[in-house]
């Protein structure tokens, strides 16, 4: 509770306490935007961390050895990670539902246990120290990747390409025959994602003085995609919204102490249960509209 | 040589009994549930907390951890999936509260020291801990340059033994016949007369009973007993071994389970145990890409 009273009562004393805490969930945003957009689509992918590990390796891996500028080496991870969703791309999303969930997940374990912990470059397992790394000056460029990300894809999900990943994702047939190229659809969706992961990937890697290398395995694909779902992926709000509530969670309840793990499998499941959509849900923010407000002409889409 | 194919026997027969537990729920229920993982972990825990804490013989720890486990399988359907089915949510959402579950079971023994809430249950924390030499019969032959441990050879006919007997219930009983038209279509079960809620909580039960041996056999044999070893060692392995045999089928799964026990050690035999696992996900990978309705998806084609 006191983590609460002090966001209201002393903001600046707040901000400048939980800066990290700020900044994770910012990163944290980003990641289930990434996730936002292949679920959108309709396509169950849980390689995000996989992209984020590419993205954070070479921008890491560039500010030792080639001592080039933070942005320069955060667009090249960002781009190599792109080119890493296009090959991985190409011949796992012939894959539905839960086949295409598991190959993304055989290609990141093979990729963090198969070869980041094998390589000298990589650091193994002790993975790379980051004397460049910024966590106090990082949190303004971070927060304001966010809300141009989260701007980004709101209008994306507005406009062709919303529509065409709306249909695939709603009825993959119907849509291939109503004349939609669903392989390229799907492909710009899953590099996208890619693209926003190895984005993350590369931010995150200059909040901390050290890489781990066991941040990019299984249960961080876990949490991003728990980001998304709890948060409702059928809104691009919804999964940042699911973000900011879990990566706030430990905080809020203090209390819980030693319990955190127990209550918050607890509230995880109570809030699926009776908002099995997500938080945000498929009518966006109306559940929380008071009657008398302008009801939108079309409907949301639904997810699923 | 003749070790290493002992090994892989025996850990494939482990990740068998474990992998179709997770097969049995996705055929009849679609869904893939993510607290198959902490009931195998509690399987083994509870075993040793009966016998070591609790001073009760191995045999009953054993029969009680069982009874846990199947009990687990209960709280699985009425707490995460029965009330998501009566909403009508969409299967993802079983993913969120499976998981919600998961982390209350390893949080709950993780945070089990002497003088907390959870000290009836485990005292350990997030050590790792074995059940002290001489609790059970451990006869070891040595035969031909072979270690043959008593433990680890009974696994094996243990599983075969469960599966040929999971296959005639399947195959020719009354509930066999009822679960098998629940997984061909609900709908028309319940038309059929059948009690399909039922079904389900069997299905549950049989299934968190068989992840809960396969905790035990895991502790049992290998010594080594933590809140981790769902997470670590059988979570990701078990969807890659169910994905090897074809989803939902469970002669797949059982011929999936030896399959990664051998590419496992094959890896390590041929490459070092540093890439073991790292191997065995890039074959799923591969796997996946080149033929992805699975081994025997073809053949199978009726599920479970």
């Amino acid at each position: 509770m006191d983590f609460l009273i002090q966001l209201f009562t002393d903001p600046v004393g707040f901000w400048s306490s939980h800066t990290l805490l700020i900044s994770q969930i910012a990163i944290n945003s980003i990641l289930a935007s990434s996730m936002f957009v292949v679920l959108y689509s309709g396509q169950l992918s849980l390689a995000a961390p996989g992209f984020m590990a590419v993205g954070a390796y070479t921008a890491v891996l560039m500010s030792l050895y080639l001592h080039t500028p933070l942005a320069v080496n955060i667009a090249a991870g960002t781009a190599l990670a792109g080119a890493a969703g296009v090959v991985v791309g190409l011949p796992v999303l012939r894959l539905r539902g839960v086949f295409l969930a598991i190959a993304t997940i055989g290609f990141i374990e093979a990729l963090s246990l198969g070869v980041i912990l094998n390589l000298p470059i990589t650091g193994e397992g002790l993975g790379l120290k980051n004397p460049d790394a910024d966590p106090v000056g990082g949190i303004y460029p971070v927060l304001i990747s966010m809300a141009v990300v989260v701007f980004f894809l709101w209008r994306l999900t507005k406009g062709r390409l919303g529509y065409a990943w709306t249909a695939i994702r709603q009825d993959e047939l119907a849509a291939l025959s109503q004349g939609i190229d669903v392989p390229r659809y799907k492909l710009i969706a899953f590099v996208l994602s890619a693209v926003l992961a190895g984005y993350a990937g590369g931010l995150e890697s200059h909040l901390n003085f050290f890489v781990d290398p066991n941040e990019y395995g299984v249960p961080r694909t876990v949490q991003v995609l728990t980001f998304a779902v709890l948060g409702g992926s059928g809104n691009v709000i919804g999964p940042v919204v699911g973000a900011l509530f879990l990566t706030t969670l430990p905080f809020v309840f203090q209390q819980a102490g030693d319990y955190i793990g127990v209550v918050s499998g607890v509230i995880l499941i109570l809030v699926i249960i009776f908002r099995p959509q997500g938080i945000i849900g498929r009518g966006g923010f109306a559940f929380v509209r008071p009657r008398w407000w302008p009801r939108p002409q079309v409907s949301a889409p639904s997810t699923g | 040589m003749g070790q290493q194919i002992l090994n892989a026997i025996f850990i494939g027969s482990i990740y068998a009994l474990f992998a179709v537990g997770y097969t049995l729920v996705f055929g009849v229920l679609d869904i893939l549930n993510l607290a198959h993982s902490a009931v195998f972990m509690l399987g083994a825990a509870v075993t040793y907390s009966i016998v070591v804490n609790h001073g009760q013989s191995f045999w009953l720890a054993c029969a009680l951890a069982i009874v846990v486990a199947a009990l687990m399988g209960l709280v699985i359907e009425y707490v995460c999936l029965r009330p998501l089915r009566r909403r009508r949510a969409p299967p993802i959402s079983a993913l969120i509260s499976t998981i919600g579950l998961a982390l209350i079971i390893v949080a709950a023994v993780e945070q089990g020291r002497p003088g907390t809430l959870f000290a009836w249950l485990w005292v350990d924390g997030a050590n790792s801990v074995s059940l002290p030499p001489g609790t059970f019969p451990n006869p070891t032959w040595n035969v031909a340059g072979l270690t043959l441990e008593g433990t680890k050879l009974a696994i094996i006919p243990i599983t075969i033994a469960l599966m040929l007997l999971l296959g005639y219930v399947m195959r020719y009983t009354q509930v066999g016949r009822g679960l098998r038209a629940v997984a061909e279509n609900p709908r028309a079960a319940r038309l059929m007369g059948i009690d399909v809620d039922r079904m389900i909580s069997l299905t549950l039960v049989i299934s968190s009973a068989l992840g809960g041996l396969a905790g035990i056999l895991f502790g049992v044999a290998l010594g080594d007993i933590s809140p981790y070893i769902g997470r670590d060692s059988v979570e990701v392995r078990g969807l890659a071994v169910i994905v090897l045999g074809g989803m939902g089928s469970i002669p797949g799964a059982v011929l999936g389970g030896y399959l990664l026990g051998a590419i496992e050690v094959l890896a390590v035999v041929l490459l070092g145990s540093n890439v073991r696992a790292g191997v065995a996900f890039a074959a799923l990978f591969l796997m996946l890409v080149l033929r992805p309705q699975g081994l025997f998806g073809a053949q199978l084609r009726e599920r479970i």
